[in-house]
């Protein structure tokens, strides 16, 4: 089961990045999907968020390729590649703290427009509407006007996604989509993703350590051990793979 | 010729000896506190009074001399003890610009204190008893005294590494500066390392200041010299490393040894090229450790609510005042105003590096000094008119933050903060020393407006009008995309970066737009002094600046004019009361950044309750 196949939305081939003499991530090859959600799963340090750092540019790769249609993402910086259509979220939600929501979305929005550079116009009236509907769209509306440095870290995780799909991304990574948020908002968020992502044929390689939300909403399932990718499949057969009950659900599991 | 190459490396090893202590100290005090002590160099200058104070009491002989040396470091390192304890301890929360400027406030005081005790007279230690003569090698004569020192500085260093690596309080200090948290999870009763390790750096700066005394004359301007210097090596061999402080200090020791035979004009540039060249290949110095993932420092966030449209009471009120000060004021007070417009300037284009980008320069006088000499060359040399000299002073400080800004955002936080005060002192230095061009230290005198702008009242106008319509194209950069994009790589340069935002590329061109209005301020400043001295460029102006931004808080966009403002009348009004301006001066800093750890401008927003910031930030 190798999704994506033919004409696939980003195909990652050997993969690599050593910390000193960690090899953090070991040759590392996959394939996804337009539209299609995977889960990259594995213990801590196995090198997930490395992954996700390496694919937007945050850290420079040392062996490798990520295309993403075709296109080389490594080796660019993050700006460029978010050009290209990669989104982003952060493990612990990265926005600006002293902004109001809705001006988080007009910085991404007028970004997009490339109208950073204006150096007199004001920019408070800028892409209103469209930062209005992205925030309806994500149900945040009622908190536009609010700073983002007040609100709850189930909000951020919401600022995070609109602004993240600003961007109108064709692949949007999601490092922890639903950390620090109450368990009930846990699913309701992953639910909105779910929807938004199927309106948009967004590709979405999210990473999870609530297995419940991994194996309810991912499509499919990788995991990670050490810097390498030790099965791939359907969330049902990686479930059942006893080398991953061994690695990652524990050793007990493992020889249960 | 190798004979001479050998005797002068020896002397620049000797000359390392007091720079290298020095630094050591600052180093192991920036590496467990994470404090830029900026009154190191006070300390240092205490050492070397103490120490003169001491040996005239306890006599010039062996015992008198050495005892006098050693209580003197003990006593500095005592002083230091006390200044954490009592000072710095309420401060390891704040902003760095606060930490900073305390500690400038500190080294203020001291600086009166040592006038008021011991008078402006250079005082010239005694000999060492028993190192008075010289030795000759190789045909040429080295003072006994130099090969003493020489063979100090690695002794000390030995010593300290043995108290670093052989004894657990140097485990501690060791894990501490890798790692602040770890040691408060080890348990360890922080406070009173903190204190221990500020003894150590406030000793060993003493000492530095004791030894120095028989080599060169204790002057109550001298912490300045050496705190710049310090700097420097502490910067080049990497913050929190002793063995870094040392190669660093010989590096540039010998850079002086060696730098006034072959290129006597360009010493001082020489020293701040050699540490702006290792900040850009290897920015955390010689032997520094990499900071790794940016860290997300406690900063004063300028968290702005956007403009209401028209013009609210109290501005109006301003503007009328100002407009009429002319009918109000004496020429006098007219011109302390004109000065306090410039300032206002000066204070709003470094508020956009500090508040706006979040980048804290400590150099900014760099591009006030580049418009000043601008203005006043165009005006002198080149003969133009006061429109044209005034356009070409915030273009070439515009040019001046294009060329420098382009290193300094490659580095962050106090890195980013030390490269800019490198700058400023290459500048500094190329007008002290290009006499030919500058005038060096005499300055280029006569640079009067022509007569429709000149005497108190038309230049006031001519000041107010381009003051005023600068601040209000500030303003609206700061409300435009590019204010909300330096912003948004200010709270969190991650996501900025993940919507496509150039970190680096704005914050260069914010470099280059607060250097051409502060370089607008100092072309008008030329004018309205007549003159233009090194000064411009000097580490003095650059604290100003930043002084006025912590009396004005930089949570607001009129914090710093306030700041301005109060800052001028305060130097002002004291300097007129009292000859010991820098003491009452320094208690104000240090009582403010106690009293208003959010500036003024904050405490008078937090008063007023239409605050809207972001949570954990007290009024």
């Amino acid at each position: 089961m190798s999704g994506g196949g033919e004409g696939a939305l980003l195909s990652v081939g050997g993969l690599a990045k050593r910390f000193g003499g960690l090899a953090a991530l070991d040759g590392v090859s996959f394939e996804l999907g337009a539209g299609e959600m995977v889960a990259l799963i594995g213990p801590n340090g196995a090198g997930k968020t490395t992954c996700f750092n390496l694919l937007n540019g945050q850290l420079r790769a040392d062996a490798g390729s990520a295309r993403l249609k075709g296109r080389e993402l490594l080796g660019l910086a993050p700006h460029a590649i978010w050009r290209l259509g990669v989104g982003r979220t952060f493990q612990i939600p990265a926005t600006f703290a002293s902004m109001s929501v809705r001006e988080n979305l007009q910085v991404a929005l007028l970004s997009r427009a490339r109208r950073l550079g204006a150096l007199v116009a004001p920019a408070g009236e800028a892409f209103r509407d469209q930062a209005d509907a992205l925030l309806a769209r994500v149900g945040l509306l009622a908190e536009a006007g609010r700073n983002c440095g007040v609100l709850s870290h189930g909000d951020l995780k919401r600022v995070e996604l609109a602004v993240a799909l600003v961007g109108e991304p064709e692949l949007l990574l999601m490092d922890e989509p639903t950390a620090g948020a109450a368990p009930g908002e846990r699913f309701r968020l992953m639910e909105l993703v779910e929807v938004i992502v199927a309106e948009r044929a967004i590709g979405v390689l999210f990473t999870e350590h609530d297995m419940d939300v991994v194996f309810g909403h991912a499509r499919r399932v990788l995991v990670l051990d050490r810097g390498r990718l030790i099965a791939e499949g359907a969330p049902e057969a990686v479930r059942a793979d006893p080398r991953v009950r061994a690695i990652y659900l524990g050793a007990a599991a493992g020889r249960g | 010729m190798l004979d001479f190459l050998v005797v002068q490396f020896l002397t620049g090893l000797a000359g390392a000896c007091s720079l290298f202590l020095v630094a050591a100290g600052l180093s192991l005090i920036f590496g467990v506190t994470r404090v830029v002590n900026f009154a190191h160099g006070a300390l240092y200058m205490l050492g070397a009074y103490f120490a003169y104070a001491l040996i005239a009491r306890l006599g010039a002989g062996p015992l008198g001399f050495w005892a006098g040396l050693a209580l003197a470091a003990l006593a500095v390192g005592a002083l230091g003890a006390g200044l954490e304890a009592t000072l710095l301890r309420r401060l390891y929360g704040s902003p760095e610009l606060f930490q900073l400027l305390a500690t400038f406030g500190v080294a203020l005081i001291a600086e009166d204190a040592v006038l008021w005790l011991f008078g402006p007279e250079e005082l010239v230690g005694p000999r060492a008893p028993g190192l008075g003569g010289s030795v000759r090698l190789l045909g040429h004569q080295l003072p006994e005294y130099d090969l003493f020192l020489l063979a100090l500085g690695p002794a000390v260093l030995g010593l300290l590494w043995l108290m670093l690596h052989r004894t657990r309080f140097g485990v501690l200090v060791r894990a501490a500066t890798e790692d602040r948290d770890m040691v408060g999870a080890l348990g360890v009763d922080q406070a009173w390392l903190f204190t221990a390790v500020f003894a150590i750096g406030a000793a060993l700066a003493g000492l530095g200041g004791a030894l120095a005394i028989p080599r060169s004359a204790a002057h109550a301007a001298m912490d300045v010299e050496v705190i710049v210097e310090a700097f420097v090596v502490v910067v080049v061999g990497g913050m929190g490393s002793v063995l870094g402080a040392f190669l660093a200090a010989v590096l540039i020791a010998e850079l002086h040894a060696f730098g006034i035979v072959l290129f006597p004009d360009l010493t001082l540039v020489l020293v701040f090229l050699v540490m702006a060249v290792v900040l850009v290949l290897r920015p955390q110095g010689l032997l520094g450790r990499a900071e790794g993932i940016a860290r997300e420092g406690p900063a004063e966030r300028a968290s702005l609510a956007p403009p209401r449209r028209g013009i609210g009471p109290g501005w109006a009120a301003l503007a009328l005042l100002l407009l009429g000060a002319p009918l109000l004021l004496g020429e006098y007070h007219l011109g302390v105003l004109t000065e306090i417009l410039i300032f206002a300037l000066f204070a709003a284009s470094l508020h956009f590096l500090v508040g706006i980008g979040g980048l804290v320069s400590f150099g900014h006088a760099a591009y006030f000094g580049l418009g000043a000499y601008a203005a006043a060359l165009a005006a002198k040399a080149l003969g133009w008119g006061l429109g044209p000299a005034l356009l070409l002073a915030p273009a070439a400080a515009l040019v001046g933050g294009l060329v420098l800004g382009w290193f300094c955002v490659r580095l962050s936080g106090i890195y980013l903060a030390m490269l800019t005060l490198a700058f400023a002192q290459i500048l500094f230095a190329v007008a002290f020393q290009w006499s030919a061009l500058t005038g060096g230290d005499n300055g280029i005198l006569g640079v009067w407006p022509p007569a429709w702008a000149a005497g108190g009242a038309r230049f006031y106008y001519l000041a107010l009008a381009l003051v005023a319509a600068a601040l209000f194209l500030l303003r609206r950069i700061v409300f435009a995309p590019f204010g909300y994009a330096l912003r948004a790589a200010r709270d969190s340069a991650l996501r900025a970066e993940a919507i496509g935002i150039d970190v680096i590329r704005w914050r260069w061109l914010a470099f280059a737009l607060a250097g051409g209005f502060a370089g607008l301020a100092g072309g008008l400043y030329a004018f309205f002094k007549g003159s233009v001295f090194p000064a411009a460029l000097g580490v003095p102006i650059s604290l100003d600046g930043l002084v006025m931004l912590l009396l004005g808080g930089v949570g607001t966009l009129s914090g710093p004019l306030l700041g301005a403002l109060a800052y001028k009348l305060l130097q002002i009004g004291i300097a007129t009361a009292t000859d010991f301006w820098r003491l009452y001066l320094g208690l104000v800093i240090v009582g403010l950044v106690l009293a208003f750890p959010h500036g003024l401008g904050g405490f008078l927003a937090g008063l007023g309750g239409h605050r809207r910031g972001a949570p954990g930030r007290g009024g």
